[in-house]
């Protein structure tokens, strides 16, 4: 047969199939480095966020898998201390002005603010982005607040009529991270039992 | 000009550079030069893929059909794009940390399959990979220099981060040049970008004049 089209197909199949061989075996060698780094930024982001409470256990293998008031699954890590739960992590979501934020959020077993980070957002660079720890130190600013302190009425930005600040040029941005971690704490509240019952 | 590599590392380098003269890649072009730093990351990558793009094309060329070209070259970018996203990735992970959302990006970067399609197919091995080489590094000149312009007058720094994505030894080109309050935002959000483009497709095409040269056409060199 000389189907001219026949020819041009397989020289595509065979270029399909040579690079196909290539990557699969370039992504076999790549995976468990791959799956390494995203556990060393877990592990980075659980330590920062879980700071000041002493755990002798390893936060990103002690793991419950939980649905967040939106029904989302989310995971919750957990610091323990001789089997006792001194802290869980998990991420939070707030509405930013362009997109989601996601932040990972630490609270001690006593319902305290231990820290929070935010992730990933796409906020506009030089407005929104001060929520980044290397920006700004605004995130700090939850650490040691709980839902007792401020009263619920007061978790909001000061234009809301809350306590916090908000940015020059940008609102909201940090009413989507303050909204996140008050969501973060009522579902700490929510499921304290299950989230701090001994191994 | 007697040296024929000469012409082709002018040529990819500037006079005929891909962003400047042939206004390809507009997209990486503005979206990835809010720093110097960020445009000369995605400048290097897109390099790398363009040079191994070259050199395979140019290998296989006498075996892929004139019918069925432009899918193998897509085909050959994309496989190239992957490569460069896993390995960055797996073993370079605090760069892709910054990159890493772009590096997928230069699939859609008309400017490799642009010199695939006007060289590498047509030519030898060496000058193919030579030409994609020094198209990339003139892609990275010009990333990094609108990203340096829009960086010193968006946010008053010149390659912040430069740490990250270098190693700790190259901490000293990190410079602040005017306080941070005096940065004009406009210059790091999207209209900048095309201002500073703009700008500097002028510039080229003054000192070209001075230099007495006709002005080329864009995309003359290349298809669109």
């Amino acid at each position: 047969m000389t189907l001219p089209s026949l020819r041009h197909g397989l020289i595509l199949g065979a270029f399909c199939l040579g690079f196909g061989l290539v990557l699969a075996v370039i992504a076999q060698v790549t995976t468990d480095d791959i799956a390494a780094r995203a556990l060393e930024d877990r592990q980075n982001s659980l330590s920062q966020v879980l700071a000041g409470v002493p755990f002798d256990n390893n936060p990103a293998t002690d793991t419950v898998l939980m649905e967040n008031a939106d029904h989302k699954e989310i995971t919750v890590y957990r610091s323990r201390l001789k089997g006792e739960v001194t802290g869980v992590a998990y991420e939070i979501y707030g509405s930013g002005y362009a997109g989601e934020i996601k932040l990972m959020i630490g609270v001690d077993a006593a319902g305290q603010v231990l820290g929070v980070r935010a992730l990933a957002h796409h906020e506009t660079p030089g407005l929104g982005d001060k929520i980044e720890e290397k920006k700004g130190d605004w995130i700090l600013r939850f650490t040691g607040l709980s839902l007792a302190n401020p009263l619920p009425e007061r978790w909001k930005v000061k234009k809301d009529g809350g306590e916090f600040d908000q940015f020059a040029g940008a609102t909201i941005t940090p009413r989507g991270v303050v909204n996140a971690v008050r969501g973060g704490l009522e579902f700490f509240a929510a499921h304290k039992a299950r989230l701090t019952e001994g191994s | 000009m007697s040296n024929p590599y000469t012409r082709i590392v002018r040529d990819g380098l500037w006079e005929n550079n891909g962003v400047f003269s042939m206004l390809l890649g507009m997209c990486p072009a503005m979206a990835m030069t809010t720093s110097a730093t960020n445009g000369f990351g995605m400048g290097l990558a897109t390099a790398a893929v363009m040079a191994a793009s070259s050199l395979l094309v140019a290998t296989f060329r006498n075996h892929i059909s004139q019918e069925v070209r432009i899918p193998v070259f897509i085909l050959i970018v994309a496989t190239m794009v992957t490569l460069v996203d896993l390995a960055m990735n797996a073993w370079m992970h605090e760069l892709y940390k910054v990159l890493g959302l772009f590096i997928p990006l230069i699939v859609s970067n008309c400017l490799p399959l642009a010199r695939l399609e006007a060289f590498a197919a047509k030519a030898p091995v060496v000058p193919a990979f030579v030409d994609g080489l020094c198209m990339g590094l003139g892609f990275t000149i010009a990333l990094t220099t609108i990203g340096a312009v829009r960086e010193i007058i968006g946010s008053g720094t010149l390659f912040a981060d430069a740490s990250l994505l270098l190693g700790p030894s190259f901490k000293f080109m990190e410079l602040r040049l005017l306080p941070a309050s005096m940065g004009v935002l406009m210059m790091i959000l999207p209209p900048g970008g095309f201002l500073v483009t703009g700008l500097m497709v002028v510039c080229k095409r003054l000192l070209d004049l001075r230099a007495g040269k006709e002005i080329q056409m864009a995309g003359a060199h290349g298809i669109a």
